[in-house]
């Protein structure tokens, strides 16, 4: 199938049809939490809130997902397949040999995705550069979004980036942190307390609440980055 | 004379002023030499204080923008700590950026060995795509940086040193030089070994290959040069952990009888403070150290 046809396709897909999409990918159940803990968060994103389209991965202008959380990614293909990135007869081929959908994403493989994750704490790290790099061209419009877990804020990579980015008022840079409460030690003060006291414009919001999460993602923040955390049923309830 | 190191924010600051597509990513070290850039150019000089894995990170960043980033700080700090983020974020993600090194494998011994970093060369080895040059002067290192930043959206590795030959040589970015032929083997001088090499080879029928381009390893010079000695036998002698580049010279000999001796800094820690000649000698990199481990190897054939 062509992308033109599968972006045909997609204009018929909504929320409601994610799971169906998800159920022909198997073979990384061990991830299955969290590919569904992403789930709402990526389809409003995708939804309503990213500027970008199939046509557009390569415009400059265009708005950047970065999926750090790059550990069970059937909710990330399949809400790309919805809106017509990549084929859904992608979907089954999961894992597989010949499929350019892994269980950890490959920006090099699949249209749409913007940096190859699966090891954690990278993805903040590079959503920093690639907000500097578009402020350094010029480009005052495209924002920069990053998806990580709770646990995933665990790696130091990740405070590094926190830590910078406040200060230097990267106002086009956002961060939703899915919190399934996954991290064996909780962060003292909560979540959005750390991003908070690094400078950061924060909310903390229903994860599976449509209507919350786009108004948390919608609200401005001048002069600062801005953290949404997402919050899930825990990982093992 | 100035260091290598001098010339790194002169030049890269050039580069700045010459094209939009380049930045300038720091860790607070070197930082003090780009105030007049960073005044200039305050989007593309950009300080992430001490927070090395954020230091690669942003690069990547960067370069998945569209520009050229140049990463710098100690080789420690710039290659092994973050070295996860050099093989994921520039490797794996596709982009390029060139990382430029200071205090190489001892070039500060009082420092200790926290700031000694003899094995960077051998772990971007594990890593596919890199080109690596050492250059052995500051002139040297003037033009190496040229090439890394120029070379379009390759992933580059430029290592400076305080340790520097007296003269400068024509390097292109690729190719060794043959500085003196013999037919009694071939010795390969890596960047700032080359004038101990070549004292330690005074009178010794021996070619000399002078490498300041390491990767991609110039196995074509390596190959006319040990076939057209009597013998293929080949030494190394790299300023970087010992044996760093014998399997690139085993490669390119591959269809030859040979023999490679790869010498340079040993993998022990020396646990020593004290001056970069006393380092040196340690190794085993002075003229007289070098002059009895080539002979050695190479034998009669050597004495011409």
């Amino acid at each position: 199938m062509t992308t033109t046809a599968a972006r045909t396709a997609a204009a018929s897909y909504s929320y409601e049809d994610l799971p169906a999409l998800m159920a022909r990918m198997t073979g990384d159940e061990k991830h299955g939490p969290a590919a569904t803990s992403t789930l709402d968060v990526l389809w409003v994103l995708y939804d309503r809130v990213l500027r970008v389209t199939p046509d557009g991965v390569r415009d400059p202008e265009r708005d950047r997902f970065l999926l750090s959380k790059g550990h069970g990614p059937m909710a990330y293909y399949a809400v790309l397949a919805a809106k017509g990135f990549v084929p859904v007869e992608w979907l089954p081929g999961f894992g597989s040999y010949d499929s350019p959908l892994g269980h950890h994403p490959d920006r090099v493989l699949v249209p749409g995705v913007e940096i190859a994750s699966g090891s954690l704490g990278h993805g903040l790290p590079i959503a920093v550069g690639t907000a500097l790099g578009l402020r350094a061209q010029g480009f005052a419009e495209p924002a920069v979004w990053t998806l990580i877990g709770d646990a995933e804020l665990d790696e130091g990579s990740n405070h590094e980036a926190i830590a910078f980015a406040g200060p230097a008022a990267l106002d086009r840079l956002h961060t939703v942190v899915v919190d399934n409460s996954s991290a064996s030690h909780a962060r003292p003060g909560g979540i959005a307390a750390r991003f908070e006291a690094a400078g950061w414009s924060a909310a903390t919001v229903d994860g599976r609440d449509h209507e919350a999460l786009y108004a948390a993602f919608a609200a401005p923040h001048p002069g600062k980055p801005r953290v949404v955390v997402a919050r899930v049923e825990p990982k093992n309830g | 004379m100035d260091t290598m190191r001098d010339r790194f924010a002169p030049v890269v600051s050039r580069l700045l002023d010459e094209d939009p597509r380049v930045a300038v990513v720091l860790a607070e070290i070197g930082r003090d030499r780009f105030v007049e850039a960073e005044r200039r150019h305050p989007d593309r000089v950009i300080n992430v204080g001490i927070r090395e894995q954020l230091l690669i990170g942003t690069g990547a960043g960067l370069a998945l923008t569209g520009m050229r980033p140049v990463m710098h700080t100690f080789a420690s700090f710039l290659v092994e700590r973050p070295f996860e983020q050099v093989k994921l974020d520039l490797g794996h993600q596709d982009v390029g950026g060139v990382l430029v090194s200071a205090a190489a494998s001892f070039d500060w011994p009082s420092g200790g060995f926290t700031h000694m970093a003899p094995g960077d060369v051998a772990l971007l080895d594990t890593l596919d795509g890199w080109t690596v040059h050492v250059p052995g002067h500051p002139d040297e290192a003037e033009t190496l940086l040229r090439h890394a930043v120029g070379a379009g959206d390759d992933r580059v590795y430029v290592r400076l040193s305080v340790q520097s030959n007296k003269d400068a040589l024509a390097v292109d970015g690729e190719r060794f030089l043959t500085v003196r032929e013999g037919r009694g083997g071939v010795v390969v001088a890596v960047g700032p070994m080359l004038d101990a090499v070549l004292a330690a080879t005074e009178g010794l029928d021996v070619t000399v290959l002078y490498a300041t381009t390491v990767r991609p390893f110039d196995a074509g010079a390596l190959r006319r040069a040990a076939g057209a000695a009597d013998a293929s036998d080949v030494v190394i002698v790299e300023p970087y952990l010992a044996g760093t580049s014998t399997a690139a010279a085993n490669d390119a000999l591959a269809d030859l009888p040979h023999r490679v001796l790869g010498l340079g800094v040993g993998r022990r820690e020396l646990r020593r403070y004290g001056q970069i000649e006393e380092h040196v000698a340690a190794h085993g990199l002075d003229p007289a150290s070098l002059r009895d481990r080539i002979s050695g190897f190479l034998g009669g054939r050597a004495r011409g």
